[in-house]
């Protein structure tokens, strides 16, 4: 699917790469033992390392190494067993050092790919150039006081992962597919939890326009943009100002902008004549970080199943299809739940069941998957009871609707309420006979061609059951009554 | 004899016999304090009352039996150690009254080993220099004087507070750090032993950095026995810093007085460098002649690229310590002073808070590191630093140790310091090279120049094998035989 722009001169290509910044689930920070809990009272969470006291020495944290390394292994990226940490150095009040520990010239990862998917269906797999390993910075807040600014650390040093992507990306529709499809595969990896709101995950654009067949124009870097929704956005707007400056005879300056969602536009912050000199250098406090293959493999075996992967087990294992299949792995914690219904049961019928009223009911009740009142066991004993014929589709609807209410099990609900199907002939032959007898005249048009009418048999003969009897019996029932 | 006047070896022994208490001899340095640092200024700080309380639960120790080696000894430490509850300076104006929260690893080691410390030594600022005249609380006075001339002379340094309190017998041992020479050439220019161990040997950890590729802490002490005892409790793996060795240490004390009996002692032929006083060629020459007499094999090496060392060593340092020194910015701890904006709070408070050196150095190692001069300086130097690493560990592997000048002159006064801080660095000429490939190396007093002042031979060692330094270091301090003690030291202050 070809994203294009039109311009007063023709049409334009935009050309996007993305830094994400991944915040690493872990324990304690990147080089010191201070907690990375988000939302403790500020300067609560900071060690003296991470206020950059004198004397005090940065120490690698091996669980963040782990999951940078299980990262990369998602990203089926080469591991560099051998990188470095290096200083970038520049002032700011939210980083007390006076410079960030990160990875320049040798980071931990090397390339590696992500395969997107777009609405029309269509695959493409955009470049992952690079991810490193970073200190965060702390925080400025600047609305506590008329006059001072104050600072909160409990963020510097928390431990980041730089991914940068190759200038893959041509729409902003894959650079949101890109961004959804990163953010899986960090929740299921276990590796960040991808709260842009909350600003574990965020993302630097690289924007620049081109026409057809051309070499790449300068782009532009839009700064810290925090919801994928605003990503999309910015991407457009940032294209449509650069075809608007090459068009009126201009040229685009390199430099770092900002994207102001309210007023719909993005604003220079620094050109690149301002740019920081961040004199990277490796840090002598730290020796290279050498990993073992042999721990590379253990992270790996132990890897958890990627959503692609997942996505294809599910369509050959439970024979569903691929959208359904795709629905269902866009949360490990949905994935999960499918597969302990469908273990032992009909797949496709689990599939239908949660991809429609199981989900209705969730967003109805605006609950998480992980807070449903309905568990996988309610859910699967819901459906045997379809299956071994206790109750019929219709019922199970009510039973799924009683059971997200009171949290009952299935069968409770069926006994309490007299749910249980309607087999027994004799009940279903009487029902019929009275409803035939009643509308003799509507038997004489339906024998006369209006074989619609065969339908209003049925909701009667069900209606008269309370929707209890079983619908292939009720069927049968009627066609020999009226038939003869 | 005065209690001021015993080793550490010999004190420790006493305070075991119950000759004196440590109440005693704490209260001796105190007082030898009071006396002289008025003068020298050896300490920026003087922790008395802490030295009396640790002395009086030293004493308990010791009648309790089973105290540890230092118990009861009174140290000065330099004050670029953290000491936690003590202020710490750094001699640096920047740091305000910042007072630690937290110990050092080594100064937590030496006070787990019973050590009492009598105060905070004075240095250049940021140990950043070779004089004690950069420190923000005033020059340092050395001990020594030239015959009949009472000008007064730096203590060299930056470690030049400790090496001038344990010359004047205000301590018994000190603490120094080297990043350049910062322990052996005070050493040198204050006639006691000085001992900068391999990298990594003693932990980083709480002192404040300078070069953090370079800097290391070692022992200042009057005999290589004491820095032995010294080094033992200071030394030491620590998981806190990363570039520590995890390597036992050993019993550096019994490697005094150890057979020489076929080492080979390589003199570099580099470190003849041209303008070499004939006075220092002809103590150099003498060092030659004892540890040959002393049962050595002489061996001549070469160690081609030492001419690139002081050059490689001034691009190095204050690289790192442009960056380290990015911490003193005003807004977490120290001085600072208000601006109208972020940076202007940035600007003053560094301008104001750092000295002349201190911002000569940050300015280099911010030009070195800049886009576009990394390469041709920074980049460089280190390629150059990797081929003197190579030197020493191609020379190793014919000689045991190397034998070379401390320093290229004596002390000079206050007033003859060179005008040319180029000048200035070449102090560091035959110290520096040591530091860049983390060698050990041991300043050993050995002589007294023509004026009367004191020369020190320098001995330098495979990594990790600071025995093999402290065995030939204790054979070349009992061939000097050098007893020559300062004009001004406790009990004899003119």
């Amino acid at each position: 699917m070809t994203y294009t722009l039109e311009g007063a001169t023709g049409t334009w290509e935009i050309v996007v790469g993305l830094e994400v910044h991944a915040q690493v689930i872990s324990q304690s920070k990147l080089f010191s033992g201070a907690s990375t809990l988000f939302g403790g009272e500020p300067n609560t969470q900071v060690s003296l390392i991470d206020a950059g006291f004198p004397g005090m020495l940065p120490v690698i944290n091996h669980e963040c190494v782990a999951q940078a390394i299980r990262t990369g292994l998602g990203l089926k990226a080469h591991i560099n067993l051998e990188s470095r940490f290096d200083r970038k150095n520049y002032f700011y009040a939210d980083l007390p050092q006076g410079y960030q520990i990160s990875q320049f010239t040798h980071p931990i990862v090397g390339s590696g790919v992500v395969e997107i998917e777009l609405s029309d269906g269509s695959t493409r797999q955009i470049g992952v150039t690079r991810l490193h390993l970073e200190q965060d910075a702390g925080k400025l807040l600047h609305d506590q006081d008329p006059k001072r600014s104050f600072v909160d650390l409990n963020r510097a040093g928390v431990a980041l992962m730089e991914i940068v992507s190759e200038p893959d990306i041509r729409s902003p529709e894959e650079a949101g597919a890109y961004l959804r499809k990163m953010r899986q595969i960090l929740r299921y990896l276990g590796t960040c939890d991808g709260n842009m709101d909350e600003g574990s995950m965020r993302a630097d654009v690289n924007v620049s326009v081109r026409k057809a067949g051309e070499p790449f124009r300068t782009r532009c870097e839009i700064k810290n943009v925090n919801s994928i929704r605003f990503v999309t956005q910015a991407i457009e707007i940032e294209a449509m100002r650069q075809i608007e400056v090459w068009e009126s005879g201009g040229s685009v300056d390199q430099e770092t902008r900002l994207f102001d969602p309210a007023r719909g536009e993005t604003r220079s912050l620094r050109s690149k004549e301002d740019a920081h000199d961040y004199r990277y250098f490796p840090d002598p406090d730290l020796l290279p970080l050498v990993v073992e293959q042999a721990w590379v493999d253990e992270l790996k075996a132990h890897l958890p199943e990627l959503p692609d992967d997942k996505r294809a087990r599910f369509q050959t294992e439970y024979g569903i299809t691929a959208y359904d299949s795709g629905v269902l792995v866009a949360e490990q914690a949905m994935a999960d739940f499918y597969e302990s219904v469908a273990k032992g049961r009909d797949g496709k019928m689990t599939a239908a069941w949660m991809t429609g009223d199981f989900f209705a009911a969730l967003n109805r009740t605006g609950k998480a998957i992980e807070e449903s009142p309905v568990g996988a066991d309610k859910l699967g004993g819901m459906l045997d009871l379809i299956t071994d014929g206790t109750i019929n589709g219709k019922i199970a609807k009510e039973v799924l609707e009683t059971m997200f209410e009171t949290g009952e099990a299935p069968l409770e609900i069926v006994e309490r309420k007299g749910l249980r199907q309607v087999t027994d002939t004799g009940a279903i032959e009487a029902a019929a006979d009275e409803i035939i007898a009643a509308n003799q005249d509507k038997v004489e048009q339906y024998l006369g061609g209006k074989d619609k009418l065969f339908g209003f048999f049925v909701g009667q003969v069900m209606k008269a059951t309370q929707g209890k009897a079983n619908p292939a019996i009720v069927n049968d029932i009627l066609k020999k009554k009226i038939h003869g | 004899m005065m209690l001021t006047d015993l080793t550490i070896a010999q004190a420790a022994e006493g305070l075991r016999k119950r000759d004196f208490t440590a109440a005693e001899l704490t209260n001796a340095h105190v007082k030898a304090i009071d006396a002289l640092n008025g003068r020298l200024n050896a300490y920026i700080t003087v922790t008395a009352d802490q030295a009396k309380e640790a002395a009086a639960q030293a004493d308990k120790t010791l009648s309790a039996g089973d105290a540890p080696t230092l118990t009861g000894i009174p140290l000065g430490i330099k004050d670029l150690f953290c000491t936690k509850g003590v202020r710490t300076t750094a001699a640096s104006r920047i740091l305000g009254d910042f007072t630690p929260t937290y110990e050092s690893t080594v100064t937590a080691n030496l006070l787990a080993n019973g050590a009492v410390f009598v105060g905070k030594t004075n240095l250049d600022e940021f140990a950043m220099g070779s004089t004690n005249l950069t420190s923000a609380f005033g020059v340092v006075e050395n001990p020594w004087r030239r015959n009949g001339d009472d000008t007064p002379l730096v203590p060299g340094g930056s470690s030049g507070g400790s090496a001038a309190a344990v010359a004047a017998h205000l301590a018994m041992g000190a603490t120094g750090t080297d990043t350049g020479g910062s322990i052996r050439q005070p050493a040198a220019y204050c006639g006691i032993v000085g001992l900068k161990p391999t990298y990594g040997r003693c932990s980083r950890w709480g002192t404040i950095a300078f070069a953090s590729s370079l800097d290391q802490a070692g022992p200042m002490t009057r005999t290589v026995e004491d820095a032995a005892i010294m080094l033992a409790a200071m030394a030491g793996h620590d998981a806190k810093d990363s570039t520590s060795a995890n390597i036992a240490v050993p019993d550096y004390r019994a490697a005094c007085g150890r057979s020489l009996k076929g080492l080979r002692i390589g003199v570099p032929a580099e470190y003849r460098a041209p303008g070499m006083s004939a006075e220092l060629q002809a103590v150099w020459d003498r060092g030659v002649a004892m540890l040959r007499e002393a049962g050595c094999e002489i061996v001549d090496v070469s160690l081609p690229h030492t001419k690139y060392g002081l050059a490689t060593y001034y691009i190095i340092a204050p690289a790192e310590a442009s960056s380290n020194l990015a911490r003193y910015d005003g807004v977490r701890f120290g001085d600072r002073r208000e601006g109208a904006s972020l940076n202007e709070l940035y600007e003053r408070t560094r301008h104001d808070g750092f000295g002349e050196e201190v911002r000569r150095r940050v300015l280099v190692g911010t030009y070195v590191l800049s886009a576009g001069y990394y390469d041709a300086y920074y980049l460089r130097a280190q390629k150059i630093r990797t081929l003197i690493q190579r030197d020493f560990t191609q020379a190793f592997e014919s000689v045991d140790v190397l034998l070379t000048p401390t320093a290229p002159t004596a002390a000079f006064g206050h007033n003859e310091k060179p005008e040319d801080p180029v000048q200035m660095y070449l102090n560091d000429v035959f110290t520096v090279p040591a530091s860049m490939a983390g060698q050990p190396a041991l300043s050993v007093p050995v002589s007294l120049d023509s004026t009367g002042l004191p020369l020190g031979l320098q001995l330098i060692g495979r990594h990790f094998d600071e025995e093999t330094l402290i065995a030939v270091g204790s054979a070349l301090e009992k061939a000097a035989d050098f007893t020559a003690r300062p004009t001004f030291r406790a009990g004899a202050a003119a």
